[in-house]
């Protein structure tokens, strides 16, 4: 174990470093990679650790988007500070999803469609609410600043990206051996049993989707104050939530280091594809390349990445655990 | 513990009917029946699973009233399952770590107590065995284990010792008589006579549903109600 | 309330819900049998749309004639993606499952960008502009041609299950998977006739929609949704539960934005629901049958 950590260490500082050699464009790849690890880890929190399934989580990400810009707009809030407002009004609505879902007994495909009805319910409401600029969604006036979380250049950014997978994973790690991550790996083991040991599988779960709502809404400001355009359409849309959850799938669920090693291989894999494949008069192949990878993956390894991983350098680390 | 004229109903079928016993701080009571006695339902409405349609359950003076399982447990009534159910992507310790979480916060806690229990119940080496690499012997001591992390006052058995050797019942009768002495109350199901017989200072007599004998294991296997109920009526004549 | 307006809408709804009862008959099967969460199914619609539309644009024949071509073509399709794919992910755990089956829906949506162009298309049928009127009424003419031969189909594909040998181990499979290979059924293969048959439903479906709505290769996921709404409404495992289902959705989404303003004017709310969110009424039904009863109108027990 601690071998591993000394890998991580060693990636860690690698990672610090890496902006000095590289140009603006693959630092926006980067950029990506950590954006979507920090998404997924936050997605792994309620799926991976409890075994529902969520396919709605874009939702969370438009809250504190949304929320952190409205903020700014009216109270002048650094996003900063908006984020964790936006992060406590994400949570409360997984709260109501988690209510409606584990109150009666929703597992499965139900829960799934309960989160994906919640999450299209929400973009289609925000998309007619003129203050969020209807169809066209709203530009954001670039304003540079530390506080307005705005920035000229790319370098800014790759670092708080980072720091928020980092951060991610810590969180992690730190439920993973706690009361509460133990309680919620039971739960998804054998409900029934959990709770005859003495897990109020409810509550766990509650809080499980409340961790995983807030943490992800947090990469909402991120998100406005990267790309300076929000658009339900793109933001809350289904599409969103998909590519949230293949990053974690393929890298393992229910790991620590899962949904990383997940975004490390399909968000190359993404950008790539877009830059060399969607020349003009080809757009759309790379999505059609894109597909057939997805399906390829999930064909070689269906247990994810991860645990191919550790099988594989299981003699360099040592014994597992 | 009391059980008041308890009834569990599915549909049209009367599963648990009337049923009414005691039990004793301290004791052993075995609950045997022909298969479908209604012994298992029995369990879940003892322990939250279930609601009853009728009657009360009373325990350490408390009457329990839609309690649910994790509650019940805490409370300090727990059972193992007849169908062994170990989380099986996590290792026998962190399995009874998560019982033992019942009783504490502290992860070290927990840990230490968990790991005292491992070894209690014989599954010290396999410790950092997964769940899926457990044999069924293995896998039922699990449970019995993880039981006993959660700090019982009273632990319902369900079938623990069944599909196992000779040896392994001894062992178990053994283990069980300890966890007794140690002042927790034992409630189990049991088809395997030996054991019944060993532990059990009184025994219940399912059938159908309904409570048709109570008294000391030997009075029981000669009661005529109870051969008829395992054996049919010829042997019941047979045994004049 | 203006009476004939709703009238109208519900018409225009149910005729409508005919189709989606089609799409999600096709979806019923697939998921009724092999419990996989078909996340293609909107983007397979797309595709037979496009066949549908590529001969009337080459032949000038009427969609509402090769809509059977777009069946065909799609149960081949269907039938090639369960013998490739789809076959080997059946014992996946379900987060496993949804990735290929998106993957393959992007994969159908892309390639229909690639040989068709984004843009929207709305081609002429030559019942396009006909209509019938009834009364206080009007019965848009391609509609009701939509409608009555999603029924004609869906009553075949029912019968088909319920008489033919093949639609009989369909049916057995589905109930028990085990036990129809005990018996020595080629299990593989019905699997792969029964999703060609579920992409030859929502094949179909599209060849007879294309004379209803512009298409553009992007606008397969909401059916895909509408879909399952309907297989849960109904019932999963029900066909009949999904015909119904479509209809009660189409209807729903059709007056229900028009009662939701109703409602709110009348208690004083000077707010419109618009009918670009008619999706809303869709999902909030879902969620109240999820609640309230699970298993469907027409499903068996619970779960």
């Amino acid at each position: 174990m601690k071998k591993l950590y000394l890998f991580l260490l060693i990636g860690l500082l690698i990672l610090l470093v890496l902006p000095k050699f590289l140009g603006s464009y693959e630092l926006g790849i980067f950029i990506m990679i950590f954006f979507y690890a920090y998404l997924g880890q936050s997605w792994n929190i309620l799926t991976g650790y409890t075994g529902m399934i969520s396919l709605g989580h874009s939702l969370y990400v438009g809250i504190g988007a949304y929320m952190t810009y409205l903020l700014m707009l009216t109270l002048g809030l650094s996003p900063w500070i908006g984020m964790w407002i936006g992060g406590i009004a994400a949570g409360l609505i997984g709260l109501v999803i988690g209510f409606f879902g584990f109150r009666f007994g929703m597992k499965g495909v139900y829960f799934v469609l309960l989160t994906i009805s919640f999450a299209e319910i929400g973009r289609l409401i925000f998309l007619h609410l003129k203050v969020f600029g209807s169809f066209q969604g709203l530009f954001i006036a670039p304003n540079f600043s530390f506080a307005n979380f705005q920035f000229k250049e790319n370098t800014p950014y790759y670092y708080i990206a980072l720091g928020y997978v980092v951060f991610s994973l810590i969180v992690v790690r730190l439920m993973e051996r706690s009361k509460v991550g133990r309680y919620l790996v039971a739960l998804r083991e054998d409900e029934e049993a959990a709770e005859s040991l003495g897990v109020n599988v409810f509550k766990y779960k509650m809080i499980a989707i409340f961790i995983s709502a807030f943490m992800t809404s947090l990469a909402g400001a991120f998100y406005t104050n990267y790309l300076y355009y929000l658009h339900p359409g793109t933001m809350m849309s289904m599409a969103f939530s998909i590519e949230m959850i293949l990053r974690p799938i393929i890298g393992g669920m229910g790991t620590v280091l899962g949904p990383v090693i997940g975004s490390f291989l399909i968000t190359p894999l993404a950008e790539l594809s877009r830059t060399y494949f969607a020349k003009a008069g080809y757009e759309g192949l790379h999505l059609v390349i894109y597909g057939f990878l997805l399906v390829a993956v999930v064909l070689f390894f269906p247990r994810g990445v991860i645990s191919y991983i550790k099988r594989a350098l299981a003699p360099v680390l040592g014994s597992s655990k | 513990m009391e059980l008041k004229k308890v009834s569990k109903n599915f549909g049209g079928l009367k599963a648990v009917n009337q049923v009414s016993f005691s039990l004793e701080e301290g004791e052993i009571l075995g609950i045997i029946g022909p298969n479908g006695a209604g012994k298992t339902t029995l369990f879940n409405t003892l322990t939250g699973f279930y609601k009853p349609d009728e009657g009360e359950v009373w325990f350490e003076g408390e009457k329990l009233i839609d309690l649910k399982p994790h509650q019940i447990c805490q409370r300090g009534m727990v059972r193992t399952f007849q169908l062994v159910k170990p989380f099986l992507q996590l290792t026998v310790l962190d399995n009874v770590i998560v019982a033992a979480l019942n009783r504490t916060k502290m992860i070290r806690e927990a840990q230490e107590k968990a790991q005292e229990i491992v070894e209690f119940v014989g599954l010290g080496e396999k410790k950092d065995t997964l769940g899926t690499g457990l044999t069924l012997p293995h896998r039922k001591r699990l449970e019995l284990a993880r039981a006993l992390a959660t700090g019982p006052k009273l632990l319902l058995l369900d079938e623990v010792m069944a599909g196992l050797t000779p040896t392994e019942v001894d062992e178990l009768i053994r283990l069980l008589k300890q966890v007794n002495q140690k002042g927790i109350t034992i409630l189990l199901i049991e088809h395997v006579m030996r054991g019944l017989m060993a532990l059990s200072k009184r025994v219940v007599v399912l059938n159908y549903g309904e409570k048709i004998a109570e008294g000391v294991p030997g009075e029981i296997v000669k009661d005529r109600q109870v051969i008829e109920a395992y054996l049919g009526e010829e042997f019941a004549g047979a045994q004049g | 309330m203006n009476f004939n307006l709703i009238l109208q809408l519900a018409l225009n709804g149910f005729l409508l819900g005919g189709v989606y009862s089609l799409i999600a008959l096709g979806l019923s099967l697939i998921f009724g049998v092999m419990r996989v969460i078909n996340f293609a199914h909107g983007e397979m619609m797309v595709w037979g749309m496009y066949v549908a539309y590529t001969i009337l644009l080459w032949t000038g024949v009427d969609p509402f004639f090769s809509f059977l071509v777009s069946a065909i073509v799609l149960f081949i399709l269907g039938y090639l993606l369960q013998r490739t794919v789809v076959n080997r992910i059946l014992d996946f755990p379900e987060a496993m499952q949804v990735l290929p089956l998106v993957g393959m829906g992007m994969v159908f949506e892309n390639s229909a960008r690639l040989i068709w162009g984004p843009d929207y298309i709305s081609p002429q049928s030559r019942f396009a502009l006909s209509s019938l009127p009834l009364g206080n009424v009007i019965i848009d003419t391609p509609r009701f041609l939509a409608f009555s031969l999603a029924i004609i189909i869906t009553i075949i594909v029912l019968l088909f299950l319920k008489k033919t040998d093949m639609g009989k181990s369909i049916r057995a499979a589905a109930d028990n998977r085990t036990g129809a290979l005990l018996v020595g059924t080629d299990v593989n293969k019905i699997y792969a006739v029964c999703f060609g048959i579920g992409a030859a439903c929502v094949g179909a479906a599209g060849g007879l929609l294309v004379p209803i709505m512009p298409l553009s290769p992007y606008i397969g996921p909401p059916f895909t949704l509408i879909s399952f709404i309907i297989v849960i409404l109904g019932g999963m495992g029900s066909l009949t539960g999904a015909m119904v289902g479509g209809l009660i959705i189409g209807v729903a989404e059709s007056i229900g934005p028009e009662l939701i303003t109703n409602l709110f004017h009348g208690i004083g709310l000077d707010l419109d629901f618009p009918h670009t969110m008619k999706q809303v009424v869709s999902f909030f039904i879902l969620i109240v049958i999820m609640i309230l009863r699970p298993q469907g109108l027409f499903g068996g027990k619970k779960g």
